[in-house]
């Protein structure tokens, strides 16, 4: 038994467990001790949580455009963090036109929905034209061939909308309903995060329903359960396809303008990161899986807002918020390394990818 | 669909594709920053010349995609294509001229509209711009139906202004630094401060084509007589060539100054770079977006052996430099260890997010202490060989030279070697591979730390020469522009990458106005490269025939 297990384990898997574990360790040991030193009370603790579920419905909403992507193309669609970006910058000049003309403080609710239909559209746009330039004509091509299409066509968009709307952080402009707390159950929290919550959650209720209940719906599970077939079957695989970006596109231009109404600011590079992180989120999910990139978002956003305080700070790490990325990208290695599958995912991502 | 209406179908909609090119580049404010600077002084404006060059090209597809072939329905096309690309760009005039636009876009100004309407103002602009489409067009349509010589002629005639009013930066200096009064008088006369003088234009388009008349002319008696040589004599000729190229490149900083010393290198910096990831990308197959890690790895070890400050370890530069190197394999096969299962995508993703981490770890107030965080760490002493400083580029230059001799050395000898051929088999297929006997494990992990450790004496380098190191240089740009070199200089092929980073690196050195376009324009060529040619500018044999024999086994089942 003993000799069986020793034969299939290698030294790389035995290095790969020890580091797995030492990180496991310094987790529970920096919990354990910032709990002790106990420099959080609870409120803290609640307010991170929140924090924690507003960013990650939103990673949750990019997630579900890389993971439906990855189903129908089995390739990661590495623009996909500039079509987050391109709703929001472009919905910016909405908000500040409405802004200006008092529209925005006047019909807030009319205001909010036009910049929604704005930045929606745009970013659906962006994402339906790079597939239609950049993927379609690389069917077939060998795997590393997209990607680096993929990789071209992101840094192309960061920098055409740098050059056509400026290098500049432009803030948003401030929404007064948004603004100021409720309390929920005796907790104060934010308005603008509990908006953000409930607006993600129920995108992604539509957009689970939508993939599950319509046609179009079963018609991009099938191509993505296998091209071919589907086919056979009379789907239109390329319009399917397109479709697929159109949807990832919506759900990323919404959540792009979630984003820009919490954090109050775009700019060209704002995609680079959240992108990076959802693509992260539907890792950890199981890629191909559209509810495990939502939850993966979800598990990530709370990750990210409670580990630098719980973990990190019972270290002895100083200014811990400065690792944050780290951690999502630590944790990113980890589950490629462990379980490249993802919570839920059935798919086996090392044998695909 | 009407016949009549099919035959303009082209025409209409590559002259559309064309005009969003050009209204792109424009409103992202390539015309108007490029406008300052002349191919021919006084008469073209580079930015115009690139707008004039994607009109053309447009136009030229558009005749050649005509369904008939009619030679006045394809010069037709052409002139349609042209037609609908000016006017695009004069509805925009139009539109920016009656409304403020310029508060979303801020490339709008009416700088950009004067460039495009010729200076004139009003309706006569418009007229103008719409001439110069239709102009464009036409050039295109004729240039079409001309017969090849003439058509490569022309084409290359024009394209050798281009590049010499590009270069002027370059050559110029060069010129001027032999100071004799002939060639002063030479460069007087082709050149101003300012992009090429009219004269010299003509002169260089005339002496083009007389030269390549005569080479077309003997082309093929050199080429023969070339080949009919014995093979000792042939081995002897490319060994002289080689012995040109090796005292050109000694006695280059000699009429180089400063200013392009300094590119040169960068450049260099970045060729040691691109053969690392050659190592990793091109020869293994495994797409590394991480790889400024090493670089930063090398980089930091040195200034942290050599630097007086944090440690004051009090080393030299030659004694730190041998440290890095290993600290750069170490830490690329640390790095390999996790990454060993992933393949395409998830290794991408993976590598890029460590560079992260390694650069968010090394800014962090956390590591200050032994890193220097934000402020990084100064006063990092040049090198010193044998009592001589290595203070100015053109020291450095040297430097990088034996360097890159030495990397390519052993890049050559990696590639025909065991380990090499594995490599290569891993690219292909590493399940097959695999079954073949083939170790992944230490195949993997010797391309990483291959790569990794030219990557460190790029970054050991890099630090004594800029004297100081801050974890803002070493970002995911520096990965990227790697990879860009790597890829459209054609993956595998060293002469490729050489040309990759001097194109690639050098000229946003030489154009400066050209730096802030960098990204944009590496955007639009990896993607263009990989629909147009996935294998690269100056493609590797072996790399070449891997991505087109499927194609062309394809194209023969199905004949």
């Amino acid at each position: 038994m003993f000799q069986k297990w020793k034969d299939r384990v290698t030294i790389t898997d035995i290095v790969m467990w020890m580091i797995g574990g030492t990180l496991l360790l310094l987790c529970l040991w920096g919990s354990v001790s910032t709990i002790r030193a106990g420099l959080y009370t609870k409120s803290h603790w609640i307010d991170f949580l929140i924090f924690g579920l507003a960013q990650g419905s939103i990673y949750a909403l990019i997630a579900t455009g890389y993971t439906m992507v990855y189903g129908v193309l089995k390739m990661i669609n590495f623009a996909h963090g500039e079509v987050f970006m391109s709703g929001p910058f472009t919905g910016y000049f909405v908000a500040t036109a409405m802004w200006r003309s008092d529209f925005l403080d006047n019909h807030p609710i009319t205001a909010i929905v036009a910049i929604f239909a704005v930045a929606m559209f745009v970013s659906t746009m962006v994402a339906f034209l790079v597939e239609k330039i950049a993927y379609r004509p690389l069917r077939g091509a060998p795997r590393l061939i997209p990607l680096i299409t993929a990789i071209g066509a992101s840094f192309f968009l960061q920098y055409l909308f740098k050059g056509l709307y400026g290098s500049g952080i432009n803030a948003y402009p401030d929404i007064e309903i948004l603004n100021g707390f409720w309390m929920i159950f005796g907790i104060r929290v934010l308005k603008i995060q509990v908006i953000v919550i409930i607006a993600a959650i129920v995108l992604m209720l539509v957009l689970y329903n939508f993939i599950m209940m319509t046609r179009v719906g079963k018609a991009i599970r099938a191509v993505s359960e296998d091209k071919e077939a589907a086919a056979l079957m009379g789907i239109n695989v390329d319009a399917m396809i397109s479709t697929t970006f159109i949807i990832g596109g919506m759900a990323a231009g919404a959540a792009g303008v979630l984003y820009a109404l919490m954090f109050k600011q775009v700019h060209f590079f704002m995609g680079f990161l959240p992108g990076l992180k959802a693509f992260t989120a539907a890792v950890l999910g199981g890629i191909g899986n559209i509810p495990g990139a939502m939850l993966g978002g979800i598990f990530l956003g709370l990750i990210e807002s409670v580990a630098p305080a719980l973990f990190l700070d019972g270290l002895g790490i100083i200014a811990p918020y400065q690792l944050k990325d780290a951690i999502a990208f630590t944790m990113l290695v980890m589950v490629l390394i462990f379980r490249p599958t993802g919570i839920l995912g059935e798919r086996l991502a090392s044998k695909k990818a | 669909m009407t016949k009549a209406q099919s035959l303009w179908n082209q025409g209409v909609k590559i002259g559309a594709i064309g005009g969003v090119s050009v209204l792109i580049i424009s409103l992202v404010g390539m015309v108007e920053s490029f406008g300052k600077r002349d191919i021919i002084a006084g008469v073209l404006p580079m930015g115009v010349a690139i707008a004039l060059i994607i009109s053309i090209l447009a136009a030229y597809m558009a005749a050649k995609k005509t369904p008939i072939s009619e030679k006045s329905i394809q010069f037709a096309n052409a002139v349609v294509s042209g037609l609908v690309i000016s006017g695009f760009l004069a509805v925009f005039v139009m539109i920016g001229r009656s409304f403020n636009i310029r508060e979303m876009f801020v490339g709008a100004s009416p700088v950009l509209y004067n460039i495009l309407t010729g200076g004139v103002a009003g309706a006569g602009g418009i007229f103008l711009l719409l001439l110069t489409g239709v102009l464009c067009g036409a050039f295109a349509g004729i240039l079409y139906m001309l017969r090849d010589l003439p058509r490569k002629l022309t084409v290359n005639a024009l394209l050798t202004i281009f590049i010499l009013g590009l270069l002027q930066e370059l050559i110029l200096p060069i010129l001027k630094a032999w100071d004799i009064g002939m060639i002063n008088y030479l460069a007087g006369l082709f050149y101003t401060l300012n992009g090429l003088t009219p004269v010299g234009a003509i002169l260089s388009v005339v002496i083009f084509c007389v030269l390549y008349l005569l080479w077309n002319a003997n082309q093929g008696a050199v080429k023969s007589k070339y080949a009919a040589l014995p093979k000792e004599a042939r081995k002897k000729s490319q060994i002289a060539a080689l012995i040109v190229l090796a005292v050109i490149l000694i006695v280059l900083p000699q009429f180089l100054g400063l200013f392009l010393s300094e590119v040169i290198t960068i450049v260099g910096l970045y060729v040691l770079l691109g053969l690392g990831l050659n190592i990793v990308v091109g020869y293994a197959g495994l797409l590394d977006l991480g790889y400024v890690a090493f670089f930063a790895i090398g980089s930091y070890v040195v200034a942290l052996l050599t630097s007086p400050q944090i440690f004051a370890f009090g080393l030299n530069f030659w004694q730190a430099l041998p440290i890095a190197v290993i600290c750069g394999i170490l830490a690329g096969v640390m790095l390999g260890i996790p990454v060993l299962k992933m393949r395409g995508d998830y290794l991408a993703i993976a590598t890029l997010g460590f560079g992260e981490i390694i650069r968010i770890l090394v800014l962090s107030d956390f590591l200050r202490p032994w890193l220097g965080g934000a402020q990084g760490i100064g006063s990092i002493p040049n090198p010193n060989l044998f009592g001589f400083q290595m203070v100015k580029p053109q020291h450095i230059y040297y430097l990088l030279l034996a360097g890159i001799i030495l990397v390519i050395f052993i890049s050559l000898r990696l590639k025909k070697s065991k380990i090499g051929r594995a490599w290569m088999a891993m690219r292909e297929d590493e399940d097959v591979a695999q079954a073949m006997g083939i170790n992944l494990v230490a195949t993997k992990l010797l391309a990483f730390a291959t790569g990794a450790g030219f990557s460190a004496l790029s970054g050991a380098i890099f630090a004594s020469k800029i004297g100081s190191v801050y974890p803002h240089s070493f970002n995911v740009f520096i990965s990227i522009n790697v990879v860009c070199i790597v890829i459209i200089g054609g993956i595998g092929s060293l002469p490729g990458i050489v040309v990759g980073a001097a194109v690639l690196m050098g000229l946003p050195e030489l154009l400066r106005e050209f730096a802030e376009y960098r990204m944009f324009v590496y955007g639009v060529a990896l993607v263009i490269v990989m629909l147009l040619r996935p294998e690269g500018l100056l493609p590797e044999a072996r790399h070449k025939m891997e991505f087109h024999d499927e194609t062309e086994a394809g194209a023969k089942t199905v004949a």
